[in-house]
């Protein structure tokens, strides 16, 4: 009897029970795990399809042991691979199997300090990619731009740096909607790159001098002597502090510091077409007089205004709690922050400690929290965002490594399915969590996924298929069971977690009897057996979690 | 399905990027029209005049024959004050009608659910297009967005499927593996729900296309594509009372006179075969066609384009709309423009409100925020 669990967050145990030959659905089972509680805590009825006889089936584990849901397909370092492949998943945007045992194999705490020293790691070619992709390098419309974020969220080899850079951008959400510049956008993402693992106070003031920044919140039209708010209060509202922790007099006061803080004069669009924008400090349009910022008075410049900022408890908790809903697991909409406490406060503490040890160095806080346990108890807690839903998906599939067309193709489908990058819906940014899914999201999200995965002429699936053919033929035969283990393995380590999923899996995985690779008929038939499987772990809601 | 072919339908055309309405409705008696589009202007010999000011473009010569016909209203000066010249926000502001602040519901959505309060037809509003558009969203509001009405369904890409059976194994997986399971969470559950309203109106709306037959041949391009789904999926019966599309890009910052020319000879076409279609089914009394952007261009243009203006035309067609010209078109005097855009006349809550009260039959005042200008165009 072999046990398996199966289970997102709460593992359900069961044993597999083989079924009796003249069994139809449900099946019969051995008296040993006659166990009717099952039937009526759960409300499982087996899938009939057609005249498909599922040769197993689960029930729930009577001694309630725990165990791996590999049964016969045992592997000694199962469980570092699914701490691995969470980690990808979430410091990256997931991993193929065969880099996920590399990496396992490393180690864990070495893989996260790779994870968080980029700059040690290849970075993208942009000679290569510009000599490839001309349009790409000043990108004249934001589909394009989109597409070469989308080529490096698939390609790079610095997977945290790329993840920081999507993090800050639904963080500081910058929207072309009316920035208009995709090229000047796509600066914003490389500026996260560079300084997204550095200290909160550099990447506020590199925030504070982005032409699109400064486009996108007004702060050009912010004037000695004639302020424009919007800066001021996003930056305090928004980007750091949080709601509550501000009056209305420091947004004044810090709008009045950013003064003099602009766009040098454009050179028109037309006829040319775009030109990048550059930041310019105009002193002359500068407020020198004196002014009071959360207790705080002198003649304060932007600056100052940032250094005083993030000495702020309210910084460390407000970022804190950014971290945790992105890093994870989903927590209410930002909005709803003074009103709803973390779901794990003691998480949010260690954040903060971290934060004030190390005034806001970003990498540290980062590596306290790869390293942590509630991170590493928190697989499946989140719902993908649609861009994870997607590169996540192709790294697995293979069919977007290197130079190939389509990259816009992918960025378009990710603004589809609820997330256009370069163009956040506001300033308070996406609404994450189960809000990125409806009807309509949600049936494309199951539409790409499992054209993806199902697709067996792509590499990535081909490697899966070779992995299931070479362990069906070191054993000899691969049961319903295995098959299915191992394609939820290859997914990076998926778990499904209600039985009925489980049961619909296996149910198609029995169908024609064992996989076989004697002649080409058998062949294709295992092939595309696989295929369907891959199709339905695609399809589930289990994998709309990463 | 309590709705029977008779209830009132409300499809939206949007005209995505921002219509030139100097150039769509034309005020051609007036000198500053002229001035101001020394190279952007419909040539005074094309235009296909309306009375003795204003003048349709010549592509929308279909159009006027409905308009003839008394059955199109053009409401005049639609916007809202402080029009923004992003597209995004302000076509966030039609969406929500929240001119103000940052608005998260949808006004069609609370249409949706006034109009089917139990979110028991998961067709009650549908969209043709890419993405849903935010006029329809609101949390618990099921909709259903459609991208190709001959392709649509959930698992319509997967590979490999080579018999009708084989398909219909795998959506029964998926509809067991989406259905309720105890213990877990909301999360499970609200993804449950949703991938279960596109599995439920995928069967129903794949049924549209086969119950269709028409002799009217629509025009070869995108919107008039998906006003013959429209028409398909009305046609069938299913209880839709809310569709959604839109066309464009109405963007003409270069080049304009070429583009314009071919959105609205698209859209002219489109909109004329689809009456027809319904004149045909005899359900043209049943529909209603809203077309708005959203806003107008820069009064004066640019040299071969114009930029981001304020205000625009919204129109009504349809056999029960009262045809003709409501509202004022604002003045193009410099002293009454704002920042060289036409100051808008009508506020388009009072638009939507007149279509919410006397075509839907619903309280206007919770969906739109208020109380606004009714008009008496249907």
């Amino acid at each position: 009897m072999m046990a398996v669990s199966i289970g997102m967050s709460q593992s359900i145990e069961y044993c597999l029970v083989p079924a009796a030959e003249t069994g139809v659905v449900p099946m019969s089972r051995s008296p040993a795990s006659l166990d009717t509680s099952f039937s009526q805590t759960y409300d499982v009825t087996i899938g009939t399809i057609g005249d498909l006889r599922p040769s197993d089936i689960l029930v729930p584990n009577p001694d309630g042991s725990s165990g791996s849901i590999h049964g016969d397909v045992s592997m000694p370092h199962r469980k570092d691979i699914a701490l691995m492949a969470h980690l990808m998943r979430r410091a990256g945007f997931g991993a193929p199997h065969g880099e996920l045992e590399t990496r396992a194999a490393m180690g864990y705490e070495a893989v996260v300090e790779e994870l968080l020293h980029p700059e040690e790691q290849p970075a993208i070619d942009e000679e290569l990619l510009y000599r490839v992709f001309p349009g790409y390098e000043g990108a004249a419309g934001a589909p394009i731009s989109q597409a070469d974020w989308v080529y490096r969220m698939i390609n790079t080899q610095r997977p945290l740096e790329e993840k920081m850079a999507l993090f800050w951008h639904q963080l500081f959400a910058t929207g072309n909607s009316k920035v208009d510049n995709p090229p000047e956008l796509t600066r914003q993402i490389a500026m996260f790159r560079e300084y997204g693992l550095g200290k909160f106070g550099d990447l506020l003031v590199e925030l504070a001098k982005s032409p699109a920044m400064i486009f996108w919140l007004d702060n050009h039209g912010n004037h000695d002597g004639a302020i424009n708010e919007n800066w001021g209060r996003e930056l305090l509202e928004l980007f750091s502090l949080g709601v509550g922790n501000y009056s209305e007099d420091d947004i004044r006061d810090a709008a009045r510091a950013f003064t003099g803080w602009t766009i040098a004069p454009k050179i028109p669009r037309n006829p040319l077409g775009r030109f990048y924008w550059n930041f310019e400090y105009k002193a002359e349009d500068h407020d020198e007089e004196e002014k009071t910022f959360l207790g705080h008075t002198g003649n304060l410049n932007g600056d100052d205004i940032i250094g005083i900022i993030v000495d702020q408890p309210a910084s460390s908790r407000f970022l804190a709690r950014h971290l945790y809903r992105f890093f994870v697991a989903d927590e209410p909409q930002v909005s709803d922050w003074n009103i709803t406490p973390p779901k794990d406060p003691e998480a949010i503490e260690e954040l903060v400690d971290a934060y004030n040890e190390s005034h806001g160095d970003i990498r540290f806080i980062m590596r306290v929290l790869f390293n942590s346990e509630f991170f590493k108890n928190s697989r499946f807690a989140r719902v993908k965002s649609p861009a994870e839903l997607i590169v996540g998906t192709v790294r697995i599939a293979g069919n977007y490594d290197g130079f190939r067309p389509g990259f816009n193709n992918l960025a378009i489908e990710c603004a589809w399915q609820g997330q256009e990058l370069l163009n956040p819906p506001s300033v308070e940014s996406w609404h994450t969590g189960s809000e990125w899914i409806d009807a309509g999201g949600l049936l494309r999200r199951v539409n790409f996924a499992s054209g993806t995965l199902g697709d067996i002429s792509l590499p990535g699936v081909r490697a899966i298929i070779n992995r299931v053919r070479d362990q069906a033929q070191a054993q000899g035969k691969l049961s319903p069971q295995a098959l299915v283990a191992t394609c939820l393995d290859s997914l990076g380590a998926l778990e499904v977690s209600d039985s009925t999923t489980h049961i619909e899996l296996l149910t198609h995985a029995s169908v024609g009897g064992e996989l076989a690779w004697n002649t080409p008929e058998e062949v294709s038939a295992s092939e595309k057996k696989i295929g369907k499987i891959l199709t339905l772990i695609a399809a589930s809601r289990d994998y709309q979690f990463a | 399905m309590t709705t029977t072919r008779k209830d009132p339908v409300l499809v939206i055309l949007q005209l995505t990027g921002a219509n030139d309405y100097l150039n769509t409705i034309v005020p051609y008696a007036d000198p500053l029209y002229w001035d101001n589009r020394p190279r952007v202007k419909i040539p005074e010999d094309l235009l296909q005049p309306i009375d003795d000011e204003l003048a349709f473009r010549p592509d929308m010569e279909p159009l006027k024959k409905l308009y003839d016909n008394g059955k199109m209203a053009i409401i005049h000066g639609v916007g809202f004050a402080n029009s923004p010249r992003s597209h995004f926000r302000a076509m966030d502001i039609w969406h929500t009608c929240e001119p103000d602040h940052v608005g998260v519901d949808g006004w069609l959505a609370k249409v949706i659910r006034d109009l089917d309060p139990t979110g028991e037809n998961v067709l009650k509003g549908v969209n043709f297009g890419q993405g849903l558009p935010r006029a329809m969203t609101m949390r618990g509001v099921p909709v259903t967005s459609v991208t190709n009405l001959a392709s649509y369904g959930v698992l319509s890409t997967a590979r490999g499927i080579t018999s009708e059976q084989e398909r219909a194994q795998l959506l029964d997986s998926f509809s067991r593996m989406y259905a309720p399971a105890i213990g877990t969470g909301p999360t499970m559950d609200f993804l449950g729900q949703a991938g279960l309203s596109a599995l439920k109106g995928a069967d129903i709306i794949r049924s549209a296309p086969e119950k269709y037959s028409s002799t009217i041949e629509y025009a070869k391009n995108s919107i008039a594509r998906s006003l013959r789904d429209v028409a398909q999926v009305h046609l069938a019966g299913l209880g839709t009372q809310v569709f959604y599309t839109s066309h464009g890009p109405f963007d003409t910052h270069f080049d304009q006179s070429g583009s314009h020319t071919k959105l609205w000879s698209e859209i002219s076409e489109a909109v004329d075969d689809f009456f027809a279609d319904l004149q045909e089914h005899d359900s043209g009394e049943e529909v209603v066609l809203m077309m708005f952007s959203e806003f107008g261009r820069r009064v004066r243009d640019n040299g071969t384009g114009t930029d981001h203006g304020a205000g625009g035309a919204a129109f009504l067609m349809g056999d029960r709309v009262n045809g003709g010209m409501y509202g004022t078109y604002p003045s193009l005097k410099p002293e009454h423009l704002t920042q060289g855009d036409l100051a808008p006349s009508y506020d388009f809550r009072g638009f939507y409100s007149t279509v919410i009260d006397k075509w839907l039959g619903l309280d206007p005042v919770p969906i739109v925020g208020g109380k606004f200008e009714e008009l008496s165009f249907v």
